[in-house]
C-alpha cells in the first residue's frame, strides 16, 4: 500500500476499487472441494481466498476436553504465511487465536451441539489470500462445510461487514477501507431464524451510524445467504440433471 | 397451516418446511410452530409429519445395527474399533474367545490385530456409553478377503433398493457377496477382482445419482453394458 489517498469515497459515492456504498464484492463459493475432510467449503470474496476443511463428529483429543452432555465445536483460524503482502510468521498470532474463538462462537449457535454428546467438531479455515473481511467471508464458507459435513443445523450462518470511511456509511470494506476508515462492524446472522451470532465493532460511530451500519450489514448478509444456499445445491443439482438427461 | 416446499425439493438447513398443525419428522426441528430443515435433503410430508430425506448425514449407532470396521488399538480386555460414527466401539475379548478370558493364557493381538477389519453387530449402545460390539453370530467377524468401500450411509437404504432390489441385481449380474455396513462400509468379495470392481462401480454410481428416480434400470443397463465390453476384449 501506498500513501494514504486523499478520499476513500468521492463526491458521486464511488469507492476506490469503483464500487457503490452498498456494493458487495463479487462472491465465489463451491462445496465439497476437499476429498479427505469429512465436509469443505471454498470461498473468494473479492480478493479473500479461504479454505475451510470440517471433521466429525468425532472422539475428541485430547479426551478431558469432551462435554459428558454435548458436543464440542474447535475451530482453528489459520493465515498462509503467503496471504498477506508482508510475509506472515505461520504460528497462530494473538489475533488469529482471538478470530478462532469469535468465529467458534458464532458457528456454535448454529449447531445442535446436544445431540451427540462427548464427540467433538473441528473446523479448519486456512486464509490462502486476505483483503479485509476475513472472519466475515471464514464464517460463511465454514457453515456451508459444516452442512457438507451432514451436521444438522438450526440454520446457515452468514457473515458480512459494514464500516465507515470518510463520513459514508458502507457495506463489505476491504482492506485498504479497513485500515484507513473510520470503523468497521462485523455482523453475522441465521437469516432464517433472525439471529444475531456475531457483533464486533472497530472504531468509532454515532449510534445513528451504528444502525446504519448493522442494517446494511443485515442486507448484504442476507444477498450472501441465497448465494449460499445457491452453492450447497449446485452440489448435487448439478447430478440430478446429468443423470436426467 | 400451510406447507412451503413441494414433494422431494431440495432444501438446505434452516429453510422453513411447514407452519402451524404439523410434525417435525427426521432431520427437521421445530421452533414455536414452525418447521425448519436441519440437514441439505430432499422434503417430504407424510400425514402431519415433515421429513427430510438427507444427502449428507454420518453414521448414528443402533443397536443390532451389522457394521463393518477397523480395529485401531488392541487393549487389556479387548479391542477398540472404528466405525466411522462419531464414537468408537468396543469389542470384549471374553465374546470373541467364547470363554472365559485370560490375559496370561491369550494374546488377543493374535486373534485381532490394529488395522484388521471385522464385520460385528452392535450389541449395545446408549448417549451416555461407547457403543459395544459383539461378533458372536454367524457371518460376523475378521473379514479375510474382498474389497472395502465407503459410502454415505444415508444412502445405504438406496443401494438395498425397494425389498433389496437393488443390491440382488447387482449380486446377480456380478456374482459377488455384498456385505452393506449400516455404517456406510461396503465389503465386496467376489470371485476375481474385476468382478469386484464392477460391483464397485455400480455401488459409486447409486451414491451419486441416489436421489434421481429409475436408477435400477440405469444400473442393470450399465452392469450388462460394461460385461458384454468386457468380453469384447476376451475374444
Amino acid at each position: 500500500m501506498s500513501e494514504k489517498p486523499e478520499k476513500l469515497i468521492d463526491k458521486k459515492g464511488i469507492r476506490l476499487d469503483g464500487r457503490k456504498a452498498d456494493e458487495l464484492r463479487p462472491l465465489k463459493l463451491e462445496v465439497g472441494v476437499l476429498g479427505n475432510a469429512d465436509g469443505s467449503a471454498y470461498i473468494e470474496h473479492g480478493k479473500n481466498k479461504i479454505l475451510v476443511g470440517v471433521f466429525g463428529p468425532r472422539d475428541v483429543h485430547p479426551k478431558h476436553l469432551s462435554q459428558p452432555d454435548r458436543m464440542v465445536l474447535k475451530c482453528r483460524y489459520h493465515m498462509a504465511p503467503f496471504s498477506v503482502q508482508e510475509r506472515k510468521s505461520p504460528a497462530p498470532s494473538r489475533r488469529e487465536v482471538e478470530l478462532s474463538k469469535v468465529i467458534r462462537e458464532a458457528l456454535e449457535p448454529s449447531v445442535f451441539v446436544d445431540l451427540y454428546p462427548r464427540a467433538g467438531i473441528d473446523v479448519f479455515i486456512e486464509v490462502l489470500q486476505a483483503d479485509g473481511g476475513t472472519r466475515c467471508a471464514a464464517i460463511t464458507a465454514a457453515s456451508l462445510a459444516i452442512a457438507d459435513a451432514g451436521i444438522p443445523l438450526r440454520d446457515l450462518v452468514v457473515g458480512c461487514a459494514a464500516g465507515k470511511i470518510d463520513d459514508a456509511v458502507v457495506l463489505d470494506l476491504y482492506d485498504a477501507e479497513d485500515k484507513l476508515g473510520a470503523a468497521d462492524v462485523p455482523v453475522a446472522i441465521m437469516p432464517n431464524l433472525n439471529a444475531v451470532t456475531l457483533l464486533q465493532m472497530d472504531g468509532i460511530l454515532t449510534p445513528g451510524e451504528f444502525e446504519t451500519a448493522v442494517n446494511m450489514a443485515v442486507e448484504g448478509c442476507k444477498k450472501i445467504y441465497a448465494m449460499q444456499k445457491e452453492a450447497l445445491r449446485t452440489k448435487y443439482m448439478t447430478v440430478k440433471e446429468e443423470a436426467e438427461e | 397451516m400451510p406447507t412451503y416446499f413441494e414433494k422431494k425439493q431440495l432444501v438446505t438447513p434452516g429453510e422453513l418446511l411447514a407452519e402451524g398443525d404439523y410434525v417435525a419428522g427426521e432431520n427437521s426441528y421445530m421452533e414455536g410452530n414452525k418447521i425448519y430443515a436441519q440437514r441439505i435433503g430432499l422434503a417430504d410430508a407424510e400425514n402431519k409429519k415433515v421429513n427430510v430425506v438427507a444427502l449428507r448425514a454420518f453414521y448414528v449407532p443402533k443397536t443390532g445395527d451389522i457394521v463393518i470396521g477397523t480395529v485401531i488399538e488392541v487393549g487389556f480386555n479387548g479391542w477398540t474399533v472404528d466405525i466411522k460414527a462419531p464414537y468408537t466401539a468396543l469389542l470384549r475379548a471374553s465374546d470373541v474367545l467364547s470363554r472365559p478370558f485370560k490375559p496370561q493364557n491369550d494374546e488377543l493381538s493374535q486373534v485381532l490385530n490394529a488395522g484388521d477389519l471385522i464385520v460385528a453387530k452392535i450389541a449395545s449402545y446408549d448417549r451416555a456409553h461407547d457403543p459395544q460390539l459383539t461378533v458372536g453370530e454367524p457371518g460376523l467377524g475378521k473379514i479375510t478377503r474382498g474389497q472395502i468401500m465407503r459410502v454415505t450411509p444415508t444412502k445405504i437404504p438406496r443401494v438395498i433398493g425397494k425389498k433389496g432390489s437393488m443390491i440382488s441385481t447387482i449380486k446377480q449380474e456380478t456374482g459377488c457377496q455384498i456385505i452393506l455396513g449400516v455404517n456406510g462400509v461396503v465389503l465386496v468379495t467376489g470371485k476375481n477382482v474385476e468382478d469386484e470392481e464392477l460391483a464397485m462401480m455400480a455401488i459409486q454410481k447409486i451414491e451419486a445419482e441416489s436421489h434421481t428416480s429409475g436408477l435400477t434400470d440405469r444400473i442393470t443397463q450399465l452392469l450388462k453394458e460394461e460385461k458384454s465390453k468386457r468380453e469384447e476384449k476376451k475374444e
